[in-house]
């Protein structure tokens, strides 16, 4: 190259590297209509359905789930429509805005956020959390208006469980809920994380969830990226979930629960023809229906607070010694033992046994008893004296097959065995030689006998029908063929008249008698100890030291048609149970006369279950507002409230003494005077 | 165009380049029209009349007569450097950056003017030159100060785009005007030692980040990247006819971001298809291969050469850069696609390049007709 540079070359060279830049634009313009071929027809496919998935929404719709119908096809569990708001916690932006611009749309309270806080905190990802349900349309249409600048608030409308009523059925039919992560584990299903859609978390609703819960709808949406629906595209409809028909007569249940009143207690009536339960009630119980949602501060601690138990099922995980109740097993076993019903014992207050004196409840004595009369004046004393004779093995085996420490073929995941003691079950238990006071204390129902309202029912059922009964729950269930007890009709007519006597004649059951002409009730009332006479009397005093009532019916006595066990807790004794159990049955009869006795009694109360605890809530919205501790985790809370039977089902100290017998009401006559000291109940309590 | 009774002033205009530019307009707007749900409020109408407006001011400019251009060309740059400092300023007062001044009746963005301005200068200085100096430090210095002081204040307001676009109409231009190939190929090796650098010390968070998710969109499909990846969706469902005009969800269901701005190109592309697609690539190619180079080649001087060759590249730096961007082949830089996008500074701006090009043509075509 030449040292001087001219202006031609100057122009050479510009000629030649105007020819560079144009081919490198012109090579840019054909790549990038190459890479433009690539993307739209090469991956158009690919890309066409990333455009489907960004225009089309597609949500599930929960289905409505199956209902839950009493025997006569009203429902126990059905589904309202409902308006509700749920929050996606991945897909909130800002929390606190947007729970705050709720709050003022929707009018929550300060214990309504403070709750709704709690549940996202503990929910994970796409979980959905209830904020608000049972919503009025202006406030739903207030959510929706303002949705697309509330990312993670999902308004819905669809269904949600109802049950009518309420806590009456809580025990029986248990609750719906949100899945959790642990259900999702289980079951990796979309439908699970689907706003509005609860799955059985506890009772017939858990374990009938497969039917219950349906096939569920969907929806294809067009919505803008900001997850606004522009329309509709197609909807498939949701399928409802099957129904399920229970034997339960929803009247009867929901008077039963409320006859129990503000006892803690429980009721189970059998119908003696087939074994159908009508009533399967314990009470005090949660509302089913604002469990829903996963349980608020505040309710957690009004149940919780509560001595009564509300979450504990008390049929099926109680266990409670059985008292007198046992006296008309125990005298069929006499029977069966060849024992002559005209024997007898003169009772004159106490039973020497070895080196002890065993009480009668009655410390007059009685005189002159039989069986007949030791079953209806619930003499203790017949019973020491004949079962040392008859044998504690003889006992035990007719106590079984009566339905004593039997688990029954129903839908729940866990009964309570009871105990129904003898040698070889002391033996394996305590490794320890039956004793004779063993017997003793069992022919009474004390001592190591343990056993839930659910048996006595079935007990008193096998009584009036003489047939080895077994209950039924699910209405749609074949009928198995019932067998005879193979006790002979003379041993159960001797027994339930007997019965019959106690309520209707000299007995001491007067208060049980049915205001109904015509019908008559039998039963056997029981009272079990919670404490030793030493602590207390049982009647009165601190409620948790009180004794159990119990009362085992059936009627009518002629053609038994139904039989029913009451048991309240720490009522003082069977005498208040009795007059719960005749209204009950009287409600079978005559529904207007059972409705007189019980609506005057739930004024004095209160109101009905629902109201007192809507009243109670109040109480504790103002005492504690949002100061109430938080719940860790609530549904395991509630496994593990009503798991601990252990209150009672702990190993028993082994009894080396008399446990003495609680006293009997007279409801005819004078109560009889306090027990006299006791002087050999050094007896450990139960 | 010899057709006789149309009047000279119409006749000689380049029609050979209006016709297409008005279609790739008309174009342009039906996409606005669609990205506006189907109106010509808010978009379609301006960007019309934009383009009437500023076809004026580009026919205008084609009549200025070259001595002025080279009259014009060191004041009209001071003029913008001030105002791109007094942009600082105010920026800075006013508390936050700003890259456009209130006139009032308008508003004016320096850095925009800049494009053009830049590569006017850059046109006189080289053609001032004398030949003989070209080799030396004297071809050099004053343009990479001329260059150096506005890329970096346009820099830092931050506008790394269009600092870019000055640049490279800048860089087209000392390229065309003939110093040494070796200044190049070693400005060539520094910035790929220099751009890792930048990367991590000179650029801003954002802008850094942007340059991540370009070489890799799908590791953040919800953030930043998200452009990138609706834009290819948008792109590549519409396949090579398209979904048709009005039927495009990504851009009507605002899946794509800057639907009627940045990615404009993303919205046409979705409804017209790859169709679509190569029309915008044919026109382009006339108006500036064709046409902006051969212009060019054909001027009758060094400074109209460079004139027009540096017009035709800030151009095209526009069309190169928004095309790649919308196709995830450049990392997602605020620049409009021209004559499609809506938006008025870039429509000046590129009108302003036509005009300077139908200047040039003006004159080879004026002394072509002196010598026959």
């Amino acid at each position: 190259m030449p040292k001087t540079v001219t202006s031609g070359m100057l122009r050479n060279s510009f000629d030649r590297r105007s020819v560079v830049v144009g081919t490198l634009q012109s090579g840019l313009g054909l790549l990038l209509a190459t890479r433009m071929g690539y993307i739209a027809l090469a991956d158009n496919q690919k890309y066409k359905m990333m455009s489907e998935s960004n225009r089309v929404n597609l949500s599930l719709i929960p289905p409505r789930r199956g209902w839950i119908l009493d025997r006569n096809g009203q429902p126990v569990a059905s589904n309202r429509a409902d308006f509700r708001v749920d929050l996606i916690p991945e897909r909130l932006v800002e929390k606190d805005k947007t729970l705050a611009e709720l709050a003022k749309v929707l009018q929550l309270t300060d214990i309504d956020l403070q709750d709704i806080r709690d549940r996202l905190e503990k929910a994970r990802g796409f979980q959905p959390v209830e904020a608000a349900a049972q919503l009025g349309w202006e406030e739903f249409a207030a959510v929706s208006v303002r949705q697309p600048d509330l990312p993670g608030v999902v308004p819905q409308r669809g269904f949600s469980r109802y049950y009518p009523t309420g806590p009456c059925v809580g025990h029986l039919v248990g609750y719906v809920g949100s899945a959790n992560a642990k259900d999702y584990e289980k079951e990796h299903s979309p439908l699970l994380i689907t706003p509005g859609f609860k799955i059985g978390k506890d009772g017939l609703e858990k374990r009938f969830d497969g039917e219950l819960r349906g096939v569920p709808g969907a929806r294809r949406a067009e919505v803008t990226a900001s997850g606004r629906i522009v329309r509709d595209l197609e909807t498939r409809e949701d399928i409802p979930g099957k129904p399920i028909k229970l034997t339960i007569h929803a009247g009867l249940q929901e008077y039963a629960a409320r006859r129990i009143g503000l006892e803690s207690g429980a009721c189970v009536v059998i119908d003696t023809h087939n074994g159908d339960i009508l009533a399967f009630v314990s009470m005090p119980s949660f509302d089913p229906n604002s469990f829903t949602d996963g349980v608020g501060r505040l309710e957690w601690k009004m149940l919780s607070d509560d001595d009564h138990l509300p979450l504990r099922n008390k049929i099926l995980h109680g266990l409670y010694p059985a008292g007198s109740t046992v006296k008309p097993t125990v005298a069929l076993s006499f029977l069966e033992a060849g024992l002559d019903p005209n024997e007898w014992v003169n009772c004159n207050g106490g039973l020497q046994v070895g080196n002890r004196v065993f009480h009668c409840w009655q410390h007059h004595g009685h005189g002159r008893v039989d069986m007949a009369k030791g079953i209806y004046q619930s003499c203790d004393v017949y019973f020491y004296h004949f079962a040392q004779k008859i044998g504690m093995e003889r006992i035990a085996a007719m106590m079984k097959r009566m339905g004593w420490g039997q688990t029954f073929p129903l839908p729940f995941a866990n009964q309570s065995f009871g105990t129904v003691p003898d040698p070889a079950w002391k033996l394996k238990r305590y490794k320890k030689e039956w004793a004779i006071y063993d017997t003793v204390n069992a022919t009474i129902g004390q001592g190591y006998t343990l056993v839930n309202p659910l048996q006595q029912a079935v007990m008193a059922s096998r009584v009036a029908s003489g047939k080895l009964l077994m209950p039924r729950l699910m209405a749609d269930d074949p009928i198995a063929p019932i067998q005879s007890l193979g006790i002979p009709q003379a041993h159960l007519d001797l027994v339930r008249a007997a019965m019959a006597e106690m309520v209707n004649g000299r007995g001491t059951g007067g208060a049980a008698r049915l205001p109904i002409p015509g019908v008559q009730l039998a039963g056997k009332s029981g009272t079990a100890q919670v404490v030793g006479l030493n602590i207390g009397n049982g009647k009165a005093g601190a409620w948790k030291k009180r004794d159990h009532g119990h009362f085992v019916c059936f009627a009518p006595f002629g053609s038994p048609r139904y039989a029913c066990a009451v048991l309240l807790e720490h009522s003082g004794g069977s005498k208040a149970a009795m007059p719960v159990a005749r209204d009950i049955m009287t409600y079978l009869f005559d529904q207007q006369k059972a409705w007189d006795a019980l609506l005057p009694l739930e004024a004095g109360w209160g109101g009905t279950p629902q109201q007192r605890q809507a009243t109670k809530y109040k109480t504790y919205a103002a005492q504690y507002g949002v100061r109430a501790p938080s719940v860790d985790d609530s549904e395991a809370a509630m496994q593990r409230a009503d798991s601990d039977e252990t209150i009672h089902a702990a190993p028993q100290p082994v009894q080396s003494a008399a446990a003495s017998p609680a006293p009997e009401p007279q409801a005819d006559e004078v109560p009889t005077s306090a027990p006299a000291s006791p002087t050999a109940t050094a007896g450990h309590p139960l | 165009m010899n057709v006789s009774y149309i009047p000279a002033p119409l006749r000689n205009l380049p029609w050979q380049v209006l016709v297409p530019l008005t279609l790739l307009v008309l174009f342009g707007a039906t996409v606005l029209w669609s990205a506006a749900g189907g109106h010509f409020a808010p978009w379609a109408w301006k960007h019309i009349m934009n383009f009437v407006l500023f076809l004026g001011l580009a026919i205008a400019v084609s009549h200025v007569p070259e001595h002025r251009f080279r009259q014009v060309a060191y004041p009209f740059y001071g003029i913008l450097m001030v105002l791109l400092v007094l942009v600082e300023a105010v920026g800075r007062i006013g508390g936050g950056s700003q890259r456009w001044l209130n006139l009032g009746f308008m508003t004016l963005q320096p850095s925009e003017l800049m494009k053009p301005g830049i590569v006017l200068v850059m046109s006189v200085f080289y053609a001032t030159l004398p030949p003989t100096l070209i080799r030396s430090w004297r071809a050099l210095l004053p343009p990479v100060l001329l260059l150096g002081l506005p890329a970096a204040l346009v820099i830092i307001q931050p506008d790394l785009g269009t600092a870019l676009a000055i640049c490279f109409g800048a860089v087209v231009v000392i390229f065309l005007s003939g110093v040494p190939m070796w200044w190049f190929i070693s400005g060539g090796a520094a910035a790929t030692i220099l751009a890792p650098l930048a990367y991590f010390f000179a650029l801003h968070d954002y802008q850094r980040k942007r340059v991540t998710i370009f070489l890799d969109p799908e590791s953040d499909m919800l953030g930043a990247g998200y452009h990138i990846t609706q834009s290819k969706i948008a792109i590549g469902s519409g396949g090579f006819f398209g979904k048709g005009l009005g039927n495009g969800t990504q851009s009507h269901l605002e899946y794509l971001p800057e639907a009627h701005t940045d990615f404009a190109f993303a919205t046409m592309a979705e409804e017209w298809g790859m169709i679509g697609g190569l029309f915008i690539l044919f026109v382009f190619f006339i108006v500036l291969f064709r046409w902006g180079m051969g212009v060019s080649r054909r001027a009758p001087d060094r400074f109209s050469q460079l004139l027009a060759a540096g017009m035709t590249s800030t151009i095209f730096f526009y069309v190169a850069i928004n095309m790649m961007m919308v196709m995830g082949l450049a990392p997602v830089v605020g620049i409009p696609l021209p004559f499609v996008s809506h938006g008025g500074s870039s429509m000046m701006t590129n009108m302003l390049c036509i005009g300077t090009i139908m200047a040039v043509d003006r004159w080879s075509k004026r002394r072509v007709g002196r010598m026959a």
